[in-house]
């Protein structure tokens, strides 16, 4: 049964990029455990505002874990604490009386604050305009039962399909590697027989575009799989490396 | 005498769009170049229409509020997309999918629109697969179909329950793409706040970069706003909490017309309220009541039990059950369309059979499903949604009954359009959710992806066109020109009286209170007096918000409550003018429901001999009433009727 409980949260606070960040505790009175996370992140801000106070900046919008915009590091996980979710399915009964929330943006090279808990991932929006496509105009397009494609090979490019852009891989990863979303993309597109033209290129100029913004290298850690609230596979980077390696030898 | 031209084009139904494209103008691609598009949006209608118009050649500058395009609300939808394939073989046709769209909509849609709608669906189809979409398939690697409220035929096309989400990212991809060569420029966290209007015709928009807060401007020939709708008046909604009807609001007050605004859709499954600071409602897929049974105590006693925590549903004996859509239509059951499931569950509540501790729930289900089908099957078909409810609610829907209530869902009014999908101001256009034109008084499951794709890919593409043939001449307009000077100046201004309120509540708490307005006197059943009462409460809760709100922070900043304020400001007007229109239309259809109009049985009464029109509202000025015309739905292929889900 949900109870209300008294909680501390320790949140970061940014004014902007290039201002020198620090933790704010506040104490939030009467939580509902039946309430989200962030509609706990609500209650905060009504507080502040009525303090006349700055509200914490956060971002969210869906709030049913499918827009991929929310983010956050909750007690050093991102997403929060709980399994295969976003942090806006995330609910207060995940947590106990008493206790003290650390919460914080992602952190990564790749990833720039703007405010507060706020990032720029601008970075995913540039490795996808780098070849996460398949290159086809409107129209003109052949009956979509012209090719058939075997239903594992669709419920595989499926799975890989679910990822949500949030960067939780990234914001997991030691290196701040950004392979496991490259590589569902490329995995997703290279699984379909409408992907294959392009597959080669697709995951040389996605990669190139991953270096040159300044994510890390990949070492198999396996933190990114484990935080992905969508459960994409580590396999997936696999996929992508046989894939560029094909495309290399070729070169 | 009436001014509203909807630029049918003449001819049998079946041939209508056909003769268009033949007989429109087109831009030949020396000139495309020289021809700049605002896109507003990027969800399914904004961002296909942004990527194939960059396609063409033109010069296209697309506009979103999140940090990517692949944020927008259309990600959100689950169950699937409609298309007339016929690859069951179950009979399913153009003109089927027409019919059953004109029909849901309760015979309140154009004809001509609806069944172009029909015509270019299974062109979708065929441009997702291209695209990579992973669309759900039979062992023998043909595409797979499922069913869905409404039709007697297989035609829904899904991925998993993630639709709208592969759907968007393949439109997203397509935009990518065109980004990366150079004919589309992106604006993220940009959101557009005024339309700049020169001689008549649309010509740019002010937009504030979300990031600096600085106003920018921006010139093009046409702008097209794929905004999506206005649910979010309603505070709970199914929407995200960015949705808003600000840009189309904004277009409405410079002087494009608004269609339908009472037409709003409330979708029977959705999780309840569970506490004031609830923050947005739960969506649980249709689907759910193939197999679940809806039902409240019989005795009044026992739902008082509940709702004081002193008895489970499961202890409640079978006979003392109500399974009330069982037992009001005998042949739809659980089945019936979403607007009947919404009210009958209001209907017990509000007569004190209601569960949960607000009592403002029904139960779903499954008991006899899963003894039926063995928990396995169940697990199978809906596994993911129990688990999301076990994630939200805290129980488990196996062991004990789902409670859901109605909620928000979607809105079929927007800004009114022509065939061309133009409003009623030259070179402003409005796809998608955005414009008031495919859905009736009610819209379908699985219809929603369907028409916005169908805009942004196959419509808009063409009709556009047809428009800009003759402004190839036009050069670039600079953004220092009065007219943009000086909206930009009264947008400003605007801002600057709201951060100097100061006053002592939250933007969200007056947001809070639009909705309770707006939910209990326009919402599912409305009435004069109720919608009288709402007219002079919304003017109270306008008092307020412009005397009251306050928003910390600077203008010139990364400032959400500021962000948010402005929606509201728009929001509340938007409630208005829903009240008016609701009140004015004095009849039943589909989502909007009078209490004096209903059958003896309390089904929805249409009254075709005085209401058969779209009603179209003109914007006046701040303290004037605004103007309605009436565009008539006169039908030449389709015969009304009075819709029945009892035997």
């Amino acid at each position: 049964m949900d109870k209300d409980i008294n909680i501390k949260v320790k949140v970061w606070r940014q004014k902007g990029p290039k201002e020198k960040g620090r933790f704010e505790t506040y104490a939030l009175k009467n939580i509902s455990q039946g309430s989200s996370f962030l509609e706990m992140l609500d209650i905060l801000n009504e507080q502040l505002i009525n303090e006349g106070k700055i509200p914490v900046a956060f971002d969210h919008d869906c709030r049913e874990g499918i827009c991929g915009m929310c983010s956050l590091y909750i007690n050093g996980h991102p997403h929060g604490p709980d399994g295969e979710i976003t942090t806006c399915q995330l609910h207060m009964r995940s947590f106990n009386d008493g206790d003290t929330i650390t919460i914080e943006p992602w952190r990564s090279a790749g990833f720039p604050i703007i405010k507060d808990l706020v990032v720029d991932r601008t970075a995913f929006e540039k490795i996808m305009q780098a070849g996460g496509y398949v290159s086809v105009n409107t129209g003109g397009i052949p009956d979509a039962n012209a090719i058939p494609i075997p239903r594992d090979k669709a419920e595989l490019a499926m799975d890989a399909a679910a990822c949500i852009g949030c960067g939780a891989c990234v914001a997991a990863c030691k290196n701040g590697s950004a392979m496991l979303f490259v590589a569902a993309k490329v995995s997703q597109l290279a699984l379909l027989p409408q992907g294959r033209p392009e597959a080669a290129r697709r995951a040389k100029s996605m990669v190139a575009k991953m270096d040159e913004l300044g994510f890390g290298n990949c070492t198999n850690t396996g933190a990114c799989e484990v935080e992905c609230p969508k459960n994409i596979s580590i396999s997936n980077i696999a996929r992508l490396n046989r894939e560029f390696l094909n495309a290399k030898f070729k070169d | 005498m009436n001014k509203i031209d909807s630029k049918v084009p003449k001819g049998p139904l079946a041939e209508k769009w056909t003769n268009y494209k033949n007989s429109q103008k087109l831009v030949n691609p020396a000139n495309k170049r020289r021809l700049d598009i605002i896109v507003v949006g990027t969800g399914l209608a904004g961002a296909s229409a942004a990527a194939t118009l960059g396609e063409l050649g033109f010069n296209v500058l697309n506009f979103c509020i999140q940090d990517s395009p692949r944020r927008a609300h259309s990600i959100a939808a689950q169950g699937g997309i409609n298309a007339a394939k016929n690859y069951p073989n179950d009979g399913d046709s153009v003109y089927r999918l027409f019919y059953d769209t004109i029909k849901g909509g309760d015979y309140r849609a154009r004809e001509a629109n609806v069944y172009r709608l029909a015509e270019v669906s299974n062109s979708i189809i065929d441009q997702c697969v291209a695209q990579g979409v992973p669309f759900a398939r039979e062992y023998g690697g043909l595409l797979a179909n499922r069913s869905f409220g409404g039709a007697q035929v297989s035609r829904t096309f899904y991925a998993r329950g993630q639709t709208g989400q592969q759907l968007l990212l393949g439109a997203y991809s397509a935009l990518c793409r065109a980004v990366n060569r150079k004919q589309v420029k992106l604006y993220t966290r940009y959101e557009m706040l005024d339309l700049v209007i020169i001689d008549g015709r649309a010509r740019g928009i002010i937009a504030r970069n979300l990031v600096t807060g600085k106003l920018e401007r921006f010139a093009a020939h046409a702008v097209v706003i794929a905004t999506g709708g206005y649910g979010n008046a309603f505070f709970l909604s199914t929407n995200a909490m960015t949705s808003n009807g600000s840009a189309a609001w904004q277009c409405y007050k410079k002087g494009a017309w608004f269609g339908n605004p009472c037409m709003a859709q409330i979708h029977p499954t959705c999780i309840p309220v569970h506490g004031e600071f609830q923050s947005k409602l739960t969506l649980m897929s249709e689907s759910l009541r193939n197999d679940g049974r809806i039902w409240v105590p019989k005795k009044i006693e026992d739902a008082e039990a509940i709702r004081a925590g002193k008895l489970k549903p499961t202890q409640i004996k079978e006979e003392d059950r109500d399974y009330y859509l069982e037992r009001r239509y005998p042949a739809f059951g659980n089945l019936v369309p979403r607007d009947v499931a919404s009210r009958a569950a209001k209907e017990r509540c509000d007569a004190g059979y209601g569960v949960g501790s607000t009592g403002l729930a029904v139960y779903l289900d499954f008991a006899e499903a899963i003894q039926r089908l063995g928990k396995e099957v169940v697990e199978e078909r809906y596994g993911n949604l129990f688990q999301m409810y076990e994630k939200i609610v805290d129980d488990n829907p196996y062991e004990t009954p789902m409670m859901i209530y109605p909620a928000i869902h979607y809105t079929m009014g927007g800004l009114w359009v022509d065939y061309e999908l133009m409003t009623n101001i030259p070179g402003l256009f409005a796809i998608g959710e955005a414009n008031f034109s495919d859905h009736g008084a009610n819209r379908l499951g699985a219809s929603a992806l369907m028409q916005g794709l169908a805009d942004g890919y196959f419509i808009l593409p063409y009709t556009i066109q047809n428009y800009l043939a003759d402004q190839i001449s036009v050069k670039r307009f600079s953004t220092d020109l009065p007219e943009f000077e000086q909206a930009e100046k009264e947008l400003s201004d605007r801002i600057d009286k709201l951060m100097s309120i100061q006053g002592k509540h939250s933007v969200d708490s007056i947001h809070k209170k639009l909705g309770h307005v707006m939910w209990e006197l326009v919402g599912m059943a409305r009435d004069e007096k109720g919608l009288k009462e709402a007219i002079v409460q919304l003017k109270e809760v306008k008092k307020d918000f412009w005397t009251n709100v306050r928003i910390p922070g600077k203008k010139g900043d990364f400032n959400t409550e500021l962000e948010k304020a402005l929606r509201l400001a728009d929001f509340i007007e938007i409630g208005e003018l829903m009240a008016h229109d609701a009140l004015d239309r004095e009849e039943s259809c589909g989502g909007h429901f009078r209490i004096e109009h209903q059958t003896e049985d309390g089904e929805t009464l249409r009254h075709d001999d005085k209401f058969a029109y779209v009603s179209v509202w003109e914007y006046r000025g701040e303290d004037k009433a605004p103007v309605m015309y009436k565009e008539p739905l006169e039908y030449e292929f389709v015969v009304r009727e009075q819709r029945n889900y009892k035997s």
